[in-house]
């Protein structure tokens, strides 16, 4: 499911709370900038609401965040839902225990992280980012909590771009979103 | 002035949730992991009650929060609160117009960035981080943020390692934090 077929009435105001910036991070990529929407109290406060009354009381201990701007939703989330918050981090950043998971970009590839023992096999997981392009990322954290034993419930993210068939490169996970992006 | 001085019941139990990692990111140096913390649904609600508690109806209308760690702490304080979030990041992150501060290292200089228009003239704000150590990072904050017209109330963090002296080097601004590290 994308989001709501009869659309709930926030998700218009969070929409058009997000400015779109051209060529960045480079030519002919519109940046979806959710800054804005940061801007926004009520809308910021949506956002969160959309979610947690989505998974508030479905047994969900485990919200993963994706490092950046999966750590300013994720955690409010988790907060409001009683979740732990897991941060999902790039290279050399987490000081403890690590295990690693790599992926591909563009070009090249790039490498996800999670501390060791922050989650428990049986955990029920959600993951968040403020955005799923290609899939890519998302992708290597479903498989970090899934080498742990953690059942990962569904991924949430504000903007999907589902021209990039990221939905697809999730498998079996299901995915939510809030605003789809053409 | 910090809480742990003030004895709030809530704080043995959220210092108990913060884990140190001795020789990270080099030897000798104790790093203070607050990834434990978020563990603990119960202690990092506290935590960022006892910031809440602080500071709600206070008028103010900005959290400003730090790359990456600032990011988990800010914006649910922002929430609850009722002010927008701004992060403030390492350079070329941003995507739109930003004005740019750059700030000592140990070695070396780096950068911090806010988005042009994200805060006005005259607002009040915090600026949130986990941690304090020499405190030139949240000064380059303070800096950012004094540039465009705002008023920084205080600045706030989980912990502070006094013996580096970050209070002094605030320019007299208020440095409320939660623990101490020695």
């Amino acid at each position: 499911m994308a989001s709501q077929d009869e659309q709930d009435p926030r998700i218009s105001k969070i929409s058009s709370a997000i400015r779109v910036i051209p060529n960045f991070p480079k030519p002919g990529i519109m940046f979806q900038d959710i800054t804005t929407l940061l801007l926004d109290t009520k809308a910021f406060r949506d956002t969160i609401d959309l979610f947690v009354e989505r998974y508030g009381g479905k047994d969900i201990s485990v919200v993963a965040g994706i490092e950046a701007r999966g750590f300013i939703f994720g955690p409010p989330i988790a907060l409001a839902i009683g979740a732990k918050f897991v941060p999902m981090r790039k290279p050399n950043k987490l000081p403890g225990e690590v295990i690693s998971e790599e992926y591909s970009l563009e070009y090249g590839t790039d490498i996800m992280e999670m501390h060791v023992g922050a989650v428990q096999a049986g955990e029920r997981a959600l993951i968040i980012d403020d955005l799923i392009a290609t899939g890519g990322t998302l992708c290597a954290a479903i498989k970090l909590l899934e080498r742990v034993g953690v059942h990962v419930v569904e991924c949430a993210c504000v903007i999907e771009l589902p021209e990039l068939k990221g939905r697809e490169r999730l498998g079996d996970k299901p995915l939510f979103v809030l605003v789809s992006s053409t | 002035m910090s809480a742990y001085r003030d004895k709030d019941p809530r704080i043995h139990g959220i210092q108990s949730k913060i884990r140190v990692v001795p020789n990270f990111p080099k030897p000798g140096i104790m790093f203070q992991d607050i990834t434990t913390l978020l563990l603990d649904p119960k202690a990092f609600k506290d935590t960022v009650d006892l910031f809440v508690e602080r500071y709600k109806g206070k008028n103010i209308s900005v959290v400003a929060g730090i790359e990456a760690r600032g990011f988990i702490f800010g914006p649910p304080i922002a929430l609850e609160i009722g002010a927008k979030f701004v992060p403030l990041r390492k350079p070329k992150k941003l995507p739109g117009r930003v004005i740019s501060e750059e700030y000592e290292l140990e070695y070396g200089r780096d950068c911090l960035e806010m988005h042009l228009g994200a805060v006005e003239p005259g607002e009040q704000a915090l600026v949130v981080d986990d941690l304090i150590a020499t405190g030139g990072t949240l000064c380059a904050a303070m800096k950012l943020l004094e540039r465009v017209g705002a008023d920084v109330v205080e600045c706030a963090c989980v912990i502070e390692l006094p013996d580096l002296k970050g209070r002094e080097r605030l320019n007299g601004k208020p440095l409320y934090v939660l623990l101490e590290s020695h």
